[in-house]
């Protein structure tokens, strides 16, 4: 089954530069994808189109069966309900507990409180930090606040899980620690997109590998290593 | 069910977020506070001069004397002819016998002279009191009146009302651009210290952005925040308001310059003054913060 389909898109920015040239892409439901490249290859750009921070300027992008692309402004937040987004830099309130930030979300859509408390509790759990749900984010590690990071995007059950960069601050034994926690949410039926420039953790994993070079999907390994031949 | 636990969790953070950003608070509710205060001056002075320009008017009478060999058919006729004047709204006639005994009850003296009067012998004038419908047109109209036969003279106190009616307009329009301006004003600065506390706050509403929060409720604690610093804002003018304006009240005994310009009674005048100044203070802190925050929304 296809949950993601990718028609023809490019992207032109304001500015003139084109970022993403008639892109084509299918991703199953309960995939889990790399998307490499190097600087200025499109992968950020397009992340930001599959959580409609950008539209793309022609063709389609569907997610589930919905035109993210033709969403308007106003109604973006009812997608971003549906997927979790987990970023390089981790995003965290500094002055809210690991507890609050991840039950935050909860909070905006209007759960009730015990709600709240047991999804909260147990995304913590499935990231292994239920023992820190009451430190502040500049009591943990860079890996741990990645975990929370993750544990909020996972905290409402999304279908779609999309990842930038996030080993990108850490450690490589730690990248990997958060490579395993995606693998198990990915286990539990979550698509997962992972963008990332990381070598080892691509060669590791031997899942599907997207590879786009200036804007074009280049090559599509369907279990992929990180090509040492390619120029990134 | 959803929407207010969303409504009640967002009045509490609106409450936390005046709280610590305290200084800032502080900065835009004394900007509220100064400037209730002077609109409340204001709406006192314009409301109390509308008031009396209201008194004034409504004694606003044409007084229009029949000659003496007036007959009763021209009697008749002058009245016909007052009825089909159109700012025209009511018509007294008052006879010279019924001035005589409303004078011979007002002094002895009066009294002592006028009853040696027949009945023919009464030196007064039949009079006309006429009440017109529009008060600027009173001199039109009284020219009208002076032109029908028989009529020997007319009198509405010619150049002190003309006088007094455009000052009074002038001075409630002066007040009336005061207010507006002030509260443009107001809205402004609001809108920039708000600005202020929303800056530190981009982080914030960037990941409820991202996590999927609706423009609405990313809005809502920072609009009930604006809110509550317009109801404390507004506290002060409203102290001073009602115990401002009921001391001045009794310390001229209800009276300013002179016996005949009386003020509004302060009960229940300085409530609805409250009651203006709050809904003012309210909107402004709404309004100022709703724009504020809009410009870090994709809306």
């Amino acid at each position: 089954m296809e949950f993601i389909k990718i028609t023809d898109v490019e992207k032109v920015y304001k500015t003139g530069v084109t970022a993403i040239y008639g892109l084509n892409l299918r991703i199953k439901k309960g995939d889990f994808a790399f998307i490499i490249g190097a600087s200025g290859s499109g992968k950020s750009t397009l992340m930001k189109m599959l959580y409609r921070e950008e539209k793309p300027t022609r063709g389609e992008i569907l997610i589930g069966g919905v035109n993210v692309g033709k969403l308007r402004n106003r109604k973006v937040y009812k997608l971003r309900r549906k997927l979790g987004i987990v970023f390089q830099d981790f995003k965290l309130l500094p002055k809210l507990t690991v507890f609050e930030n991840v039950a935050f979300a909860l909070e905006m859509y209007g759960y009730p409180k015990y709600e709240i408390r047991q999804k909260t509790l147990k995304a913590l759990e499935l990231v292994g930090l239920k023992e820190k749900a009451k430190n502040f984010p500049h009591e943990l590690s860079g890996g741990e606040q990645q975990r929370v990071s993750i544990a909020r995007a996972i905290v409402n059950s999304p279908k779609l899980l999309i990842c930038d960069e996030p080993t990108g601050n850490l450690d490589p034994d730690t990248s990997l620690e958060i490579m395993k926690v995606l693998e198990v949410i990915n286990d539990l039926g979550t698509t997962i997109i992972v963008v990332t420039h990381d070598r080892d953790i691509v060669n590791q994993m031997k899942k599907r590998v997207i590879l786009l070079d200036k804007g074009r999907l280049k090559k599509d390994y369907e279990k992929g290593t990180y090509d040492k031949n390619e120029k990134h | 069910m959803r929407n207010i636990r969303i409504l009640v969790r967002n009045i509490r953070d609106g409450f936390k977020n005046v709280f610590r950003n305290i200084s800032l608070s502080f900065a835009s509710i004394s900007c509220i506070t100064v400037t209730l205060i002077i609109v409340a001056a204001a709406i006192v002075g314009s409301w109390n001069v509308e008031n009396f320009a209201d008194m004034i008017k409504d004694d606003f009478t044409i007084v229009a004397f029949v000659k003496n060999d007036a007959t009763e058919e021209d009697k008749a006729k002058i009245k016909e002819e007052l009825e089909k004047i159109r700012n025209v709204e009511s018509i007294d006639f008052i006879s010279k016998k019924d001035i005589m005994e409303e004078m011979k009850q007002e002094s002895d003296t009066f009294n002592s002279v006028m009853s040696s009067w027949g009945e023919s012998e009464n030196p007064l004038d039949d009079t006309y009191q006429i009440r017109v419908k529009e008060d600027e047109k009173i001199s039109k109209t009284a020219e009208r009146i002076k032109s029908i036969d028989k009529i020997e003279k007319v009198s509405y106190g010619e150049g002190m009302v003309d006088n007094m009616l455009s000052i009074f307009s002038i001075v409630k329009n002066i007040l009336i651009v005061i207010v507006v301006a002030l509260v443009i004003v107001t809205a402004f600065l609001i809108v920039n210290t708000i600005k202020i506390t929303i800056f530190s706050r981009q982080e914030e509403i960037e990941i409820k952005r991202l996590v999927g929060a609706s423009n609405f409720s990313i809005k809502q604690p920072f609009v009930i925040e604006g809110l509550i610093i317009g109801l404390l804002g507004s506290i002060i003018p409203i102290i001073v308001t009602i115990y401002g304006y009921s001391y001045l009240y009794e310390k001229t005994g209800g009276k300013m310059f002179s016996q005949f310009i009386k003020l509004v009674k302060p009960f229940p005048f300085s409530i609805y003054i409250s009651l203006i100044l709050l809904a003012i203070g309210v909107l402004v802190g709404m309004y100022g913060s709703n724009k504020a925050v809009r410009k870090y929304l994709k809306i």
